[in-house]
């Protein structure tokens, strides 16, 4: 049978928010490290990097591509900067973006070093199994917040694995299979028991803000963005009549300070299953 | 959550009467409250009470459909040579005017209305239909004598006639206070009323909507009021019932359950209630949990019995049910409480003894009768709403529970239950009344509808106390504390002029919060314009004002596990009755963030990939394969089910579109073999459930034709969810299908209920190329149903087994298919009830006469219907683990060939047809068992209530605005015809129900695309109604239309066109010579037997679910089959096509209005019915493919035991 009959009728769903949160792609280019030693000129190296991935989860062709120059006795643990900040791998890559080069021209210009780890700035990453237990533990954290763990601890291995791989091969379907379970919550409530987020600016030294907030206010309302900001980290909100002075930013957009929290916690979560929002400077043009 | 939404009734101290609904969060004061009342029960459909005259009142809600009664009487005449037919009756005749029997003289001017409460609808008329067929006019029926068979043709002999006159009466007080009069001798009335209770109508179904209505007199007396049913709601007078002592209060289960209190303190049991007996025989005396604390209140449910003591402590009965009705033994429960109230299903709501709140039990389970915990309902009242203060203001002010409030309670309960002894009451109510607790700060906040400061609400807190010098005095005691917990209000505290402090405070305060409110819903004012809550007022509860309640009747409040409340919190109106929006709608859609996430988004994606898309993918793809063992049907004798391994592969083509190949793996003598589907073939996946397997078919178009489909089973329903979710995701992806379902779109729904749905391809009308129908895909969507319409608007309605209207919703997905595959909004809870029937069966033998003890050669004694399958009340389970049982066994009356009084039905010999009373000649008789079970699923489906619906059509089209309204006529499962008002795009399941009156109940009704409307009766008698158009949707009459020749109709359809009619034997009739001006047409022509039922399209094409379809593997029943050859010069068309089958129950092709891609139909119908010679060719044409028309049939083959199962 052909496929020329295809349905009409497709309404903006709120699963399509999951599918563009999922299949966000920032274009990058890795540029070797000048003071690196080669044996050739090292071409830089283009790649699509899923947003909602690790930097250590999706360089093995950058690491393969870079290490055809060198010797093979300088080839040691691969880490990424960017103007200048070593980027922490195990932030996923979207919010590594966001929080510092959003607003700058695209592609996204990586240094790629091998030399002089810096070792007060960034984890070492010895293997995948290290990214694994990372992001094992954030899903297991969020869920503490979301359900009292309920959730994950009545599932089985092979669902925790199948996370994993969802995120590990980019399978949308595998993953969301499993995460939907962690995304429910009883019909009674009106969300989750908490919403698991981190808040993280450049401009301060802590890493981020990370506190217990209800999706619900005691007075029955849904909570908004605008009020998780306005309990956690009132400096980021603009005053009513004072000029815009941060973005808040999730997956590089900018969410109205109306939005209930719960529905970005349902639909905007990293794969971990936290909201990570950067607070970043408005450009000034 | 889809349930309807049902009503908690309650009365509060002062009389007055409030409904909570379980969808509402707010006590909403009785429409007609001019009376107060101080006892209320309720059922679904009504609620009786008793006002403070002592006097009862009915309380009739109001319908779509009329409460009516149709009156009869016969005018009867005898031939004479000298003046022909005349009223001349020979002197042992009948009277002129009679009832049906001609015992009873009944002239048209003694029929009287039985109470004010009626009126009459209409003049009398004569009835021209006999048995389904049309009588000449007149209405004249004869025969050769009295009393005789009667027939509409008159013949040399017939020597009298008679003719039926009928009027209508009208019930008119529904949704207002009826009082109930009594024609009774005024000596024999009763005494003033005390208490009454209303149940009992689960005991028999006959008459419809019979119920038991108890009442006790203020003398300690028990009544029982007669004939209370649907057709006459007051019911006709009171039998007064001797009881063992003086009766104090009553309380009437659903079912046979009813218990009273006596003064003495016990409790008496009714036995021997059953159909038979409504009445019940004999009392039972069950003392009380001790001697010192008697009985005060008691409520029974359908397996449950709760009694309040006279120390206020709660007792659950132990061990009650049908067979014992006294149960066993008292537990104590805790709490205390006023009274307690069993509402359905047995759930319990309770008034608190301190608080006099209404408390609900919570975890009241079939299995845990008990319950839990009580929770109190902290809902406001309606009329509060727009007064004082915010929530959370109150609460950290504490005033909920503080023990002010609590002092000034227990007084008026000490008040109270003076009222009920003695006549005190009186004095003390209007008092409290005056308070400013009630009057004043309504009237005077009422107008502010801006929020309160926290001072303003606890001043509002206190003032009631402060305003009667003589209720002050308990609260002064804990002054000191109330005052610690509000240091703020006692300061301000001023307690005469207390109403204009309070308007002072508002307008001051007014100003303080309305940007907050502002910010937080910016969309407040669009949502309000939809009805939904004001500015701000989402934040205003009067809890402090928390109503005093003296009553509570859950009997019509529908509360289940699954239900969600919103009684037990306070939350903001954005939460709530999100469902009361019109479809599709929820406010999260049309908020403006929501919005600009999408757009952002979307901006997002061009900005960061627009210009990089040739950019290297940081992760590959790869094939993906999921593996499992499950069970196959060998295909092979002996067929078996077999372990296999099984493979999906999913791989992306070239073209960037996954497809995928399922691989099972099996041994074929010791040799490992495989067959494989690649699922862009497969048509179908269907779940056949059972309680022994959990397994589904997959058919591809050659496995139609064979009615053989792979069948596979998992171990568990969650492995074979997965399975089937993943395998229907993979289908709809290879064939590029997503979303929700097209206008189009082909429903249909199988006999286990699954609804599943196609897209119809161009070619699937395009004569004489038609596309096989074995090629169409079908795609399940949730929910269950038995009946399911559709228009080429959208507009799709379908009706449970419960009977049950459900509208859709625009979503996909749903029931197993969740996550991905199914949308996120639109699929809400559905749940449908049905009934498993088995059969008690025995053999008379001379020495004990009817046992349990057949002949070694018959059937089970407990069997199946066949007989063949053993069928006991132990081991018959559910139809599948999907379903549960929601009642006990119980005899099932309503069998056709009727019962006696035991439902029994009486037979020569098994298997023969049964009859319902006893002859000579019977020496086997049988009665069916029925028990109720439940499925709950999740569908885009939402309940259109309250009316439960027997069939439905919709309009095949019409214009295409989306403002116009639709056409939809449907018939209620009481047999009523009626038409919705207001069904358009945009309000699918339109406004209210139009009642059209017949003389008859109805079964089947359908409309064609210019507004013909036809219909059938339960009688087989058939209907063409006159004049319908949009301006005049409900037509004006029912024109009379002959049946086929012996035959009763029981189905219609009308497509553009063309009407095809299905009758009992199964025959497909087309209706002849129908033209613009005679829309009646003159002649039904057989078109096909063993059609079960029929569907016409849009583009009159004709759909139909045929039995004993031919395979090439076995024989199925429930077969989508489609007619070939359909043309405008040959509307009967030539042969039928065969698609997917057995086990299909319905389909409708009403919205398919795709015309083939050449459209070389260029004549329009109307020009061909105009022609009476193109008919003429037409029907040759029709007769000369008689042979081919006919079903093919082989009697002796077994039917498909692979399909769905029938």
């Amino acid at each position: 049978m052909e496929n020329r009959w295809i349905p009409i009728g497709r309404m903006t769903d709120d699963k399509d928010v999951l599918r563009d949160v999922w299949f966000g792609r920032i274009p990058t280019c890795f540029t070797l490290y000048q003071d690196e030693i080669t044996e050739r000129e090292a071409e830089p190296y283009y790649l699509l990097l899923p947003r909602i991935s690790y930097l250590m989860l999706v360089t093995d062709k950058v690491k393969k591509h870079f290490q055809k120059v060198m010797r093979q006795e300088d080839v040691t643990e691969i880490w990424f900067e960017y103007e200048g900040t070593p980027l922490k791998w195990h932030f996923p890559i979207g919010l590594l973006f966001d929080l510092h080069a959003s607003n700058t021209a695209l592609p996204w210009n990586i240094t790629v070093h091998f030399k002089n780890f810096p070792e007060k700035d960034l984890l070492h990453c010895p293997s995948k199994d290290v990214i694994e237990a990372h992001f094992m533990a954030c899903v297991k954290e969020a869920d503490a917040l979301k359900h009292k763990s309920q959730v994950i601890n009545e599932m089985q291995k092979k669902d925790h694995k199948q996370l994993w791989m969802g995120l590990q091969n980019d399978k949308f379907d595998q993953f969301w299979a499993i995460n939907r379970k962690l995304m429910e919550y009883p019909p009674e409530d009106s969300g989750f028991r908490y919403i698991p987020f981190r808040i993280y600016q450049v401009t301060t030294e802590r890493p981020f803000i990370q506190k217990l907030f209800r999706p619900v206010a005691t007075n029955g309302q849904l909570n908004t963005l605008g009020d998780l900001l306005k309990e956690v980290c009132p400096a980021a909100i603009t005053p009513e009549d004072g000029e815009k002075k941060n973005q808040v930013m999730v997956h590089g957009i900018e969410p109205m300070l109306e939005t209930p929290v719960q529905w970005l916690s349902e639909h905007m979560s990293y794969p971990d299953n936290f909201l990570h929002i950067s607070i970043i400077p408005q450009p000034t043009d | 959550m889809a349930m309807p939404n049902s009503l908690l009734w309650a009365v509060d101290i002062f009389g007055r009467i409030y409904t909570l609904s379980t969808a509402g969060q707010y006590w909403e004061l009785c429409k007609d409250s001019q009376l107060e009342f101080k006892r209320v029960s309720a059922v679904k459909q009504c609620c009786w009470g008793i006002a403070c005259d002592h006097q009862v009142y009915a309380y009739i809600f109001s319908s779509d459909v009329p409460i009516r009664y149709q009156e009869e009487t016969y005018e009867n005449q005898r031939w004479n040579p000298v003046g022909g037919f005349c009223e001349k009756l020979m002197p042992s005749d009948r009277w002129q005017w009679s009832d049906v029997s001609g015992l009873k003289h009944q002239q048209l001017d003694s029929f009287t209305l039985p109470s004010p409460h009626w009126e009459w609808e209409s003049d009398w008329y004569v009835d021209e239909n006999i048995g389904g067929e049309p009588t000449e006019k007149g209405g004249w029926t004869y025969a050769m004598d009295f009393p005789a068979t009667y027939a509409k043709d008159k013949k040399w002999n017939s020597c009298v006639r008679r003719r039926r006159w009928i009027r209508y009466r009208r019930y008119k007080s529904r949704d207002t206070w009826a009082k109930i009069t009594s024609h009774d001798d005024p000596k024999q009335l009763p005494d003033p009323f005390n208490d009454i209770s209303i149940g009992g109508w689960e005991i028999t179904d006959e008459p419809m909507g019979r119920l038991s209505v108890w009442a006790v007199s203020l003398q300690g007396r028990v009544w029982y009021r007669e004939d209370v049913c649907h057709h006459n709601p007051e019911g006709s007078s009171w039998s007064l019932i001797a009881t063992p002592g003086e009766a104090v209060q009553i309380s009437c289960g659903p079912y046979d359950l009813l218990w009273a209190t006596l003064w003495e303190g016990q409790a008496i049991v009714r036995e021997g209630i059953d159909r038979n007996n409504p009445q019940g025989i004999s009392w039972t005396t069950v003392e009380p949990p001790s001697s010192e604390n008697g009985i005060l209140h008691v409520s029974v449910g359908v397996n449950v019995v709760w009694a309040v003591t006279k120390d206020r402590k709660v007792w659950f009965r132990r061990g009650v049910n049908s067979h014992n009705p006294c149960g066993t033994s008292w537990i104590e429960m805790v709490g205390e409480m006023m009274m307690v109230n069993v509402g359905l299903n047995d759930q319990v709501w309770g008034i608190g003894c301190e608080d006099r709140a209404v408390y609900f039990r919570q975890g009241v389970t079939p299995s845990e009768l008990s319950g839990k915990t009580w929770k109190a309902i902290v809902s406001g009242r309606e009329s509060d709403r727009s007064q004082t203060g915010s929530s959370t203001s109150l609460l950290s002010a504490g005033c909920f529970f503080s023990d002010d409030v609590r002092e000034q309670m227990n007084l008026i309960v000490e008040s109270d239950a003076d009222i009920s002894s003695d006549t005190k009451g009186p004095q003390i109510q209007p008092n409290l009344a005056d308070t400013p607790l009630s009057g004043a700060a309504a009237s005077v906040n009422g107008n502010n509808v801006g929020s309160q400061s926290p001072e303003a609400s606890a001043n509002l807190a206190v003032d009631p106390l402060d305003s009667s010098p003589e209720e002050a005095s308990p609260a002064s005691d804990n002054g000191d504390k109330a005052g610690l917990e509000k240091p703020k209000s006692s300061a301000d505290q001023d307690p005469h002029p207390a109403e204009l402090q309070w308007t002072n405070i508002d307008l001051k305060e007014a100003h303080k919060r309305p940007p907050l409110s502002a910010s937080t819903f910016p969309e407040t004012s669009s949502l309000s314009s939809l009805g939904m809550f004001s500015a701000g007022v989402e934040e205003q509860y009067d809890t402090d004002e928390h109503p005093l309640w003296a009553w509570v009747c859950g009997g019509g409040c529908l509360v289940d596990s699954h239900s969600s409340l919103k009684w037990f919190t306070l939350q903001s109106g954005l939460l709530s009755s999100v469902q009361s929006l019109s479809l599709s709608i929820s406010p999260a859609q049309t908020a403006a963030w929501r919005k600009q996430i999408f757009q952002q988004l979307s901006e997002r994606t061009k900005r960061e990939l627009e210009n990089f898309r040739h950019y290297e993918q940081a992760i590959e793809q790869s094939v993906w394969v999921k593996t499992g063992t499950l069970q196959w049907w060998r295909s092979w004798k002996p067929h078996k089910w077999t372990d296999v391994r099984v493979a999906l592969e999913q791989f992306t083509g070239n073209d960037g579109m996954r497809d995928s190949i399922l691989f099972i793996y099996y041994m074929y003598h010791e040799e490992k073999k495989y067959i494989h589907v690649f699922l862009n073939e497969v048509t179908i996946l269907v779940e056949v459930l059972n309680d022994a397997k959990h397994s589904f078919a997959l058919y591809t178009p050659e496995r139609t034709k064979q009615r053989w489909p792979i069948r596979l089973a998992a171990t568990t329903e969650q492995e074979m969810h997965d399975w089937l979710a993943l395998l229907s995701m993979s289908c709809c992806e290879s064939r590029r299908i997503q979303g929700p379902p097209s206008h189009q779109a082909i429903w249909s729904v199988t006999c286990k209920g699954d609804v599943f749905v196609s897209e119809p391809s161009p070619e699937l009308e395009a004569t004489p190329h038609v596309m096989p129908c074995d090629q169409m895909f079908w795609r399940q969507i949730g929910g269950h149903l038995r009946l399911i319409e559709c228009n080429s608007h959208g507009i799709v309605w379908g009706i449970g087994y419960d009977h049950t209207a459900w509208v859709y919703t625009g979503g996909y997905g749903g029931g197993f298919i969740q996550g991905l595959a199914s949308s996120a909004d639109n699929i809400y809870m559905q749940s449908d009830v049905k009934c498993v029937y088995i059969y008690e069966n025995q053999r008379w033998n001379p020495v004990t006469g009817y046992s349990n003890r057949g002949l070694p050669t018959d059937r089970y004694m407990w069997s199946d219907a066949s007989g063949l399958q053993e069928c006991t009340k132990v081991n018959t389970k559910p139809p599948s683990p999907q379903w549960s049982w929601v009642s006990d066994w119980y005899i099932d009356f309503n069998i056709s060939g009727g019962t006696d009084r035991e439902g029994w039905q009486y037979a020569a010999d098994f298997p023969a047809s049964y009859h319902g009373h006893k002859t000579m000649k019977d020496f086997v008789r049988r009665r069916r068992w029925a028990r109720k079970c439940k499925i709950i699923t999740n569908g885009p489906w939402l309940e259109v209530p309250p009316i439960t619906l027997w069939d439905i059509a919709i309009i095949p089209s019409s214009a295409a605005d989306k403002e116009e309204s639709i056409a939809l006529w449907a018939v209620s499962d009481k047999g009523d015809v009626l038409c919705r008002l207001g069904v358009t795009q945009q309000n699918p399941a339109g406004t209210s129900w139009l009642h059209v009156g017949t003389d008859q109940p109805f079964m089947s009704v359908s409309i064609g695309a210019f507004h013909q409307v036809w219909a059938v009766a339960r009688d087989g008698s058939t209907f063409y109604r006159g004049s319908v158009s949009p301006k005049k949707p409900a037509g004006d009459c029912w024109y009379h239309i002959p049946s086929p020749p012996k035959q009763k109709l029981k189905q219609v359809s009308v497509g553009r066109t063309s009407v095809l009619a299905v009758d009992k034997n199964g025959n497909l009739w087309f209706r002849q010579g129908i033209t613009p001006s005679y829309p009646q047409g003159s002649s039904w022509d057989h078109v096909s037997n063993n059609i079960r039922k029929v569907s016409v399209g849009p583009l009159d094409q004709v759909w139909v679910i045929a039995d004993k379809v031919q395979g090439s593997h076995s024989l199925s029943c429930g077969t989508v089959c489609h007619r070939t050859g359909v043309q405008p010069l040959e509307p009967k068309g030539l042969s039928w096509d065969y698609g997917i089958g057995g086990g299909w129950e319905h389909i409708t092709v009403r919205g398919n209005a795709t015309e083939a891609p050449k459209a070389a139909l260029h004549e329009t119908s109307e020009e061909h019915s105009a022609n009476p010679t193109d008919l003429e060719d037409g029907e040759n044409g029709g007769k000369g493919n008689h042979s081919k028309a006919t079903l093919m049939v082989n009697e002796g083959q077994e039917v498909d035991r692979n399909a769905v199962n029938c």
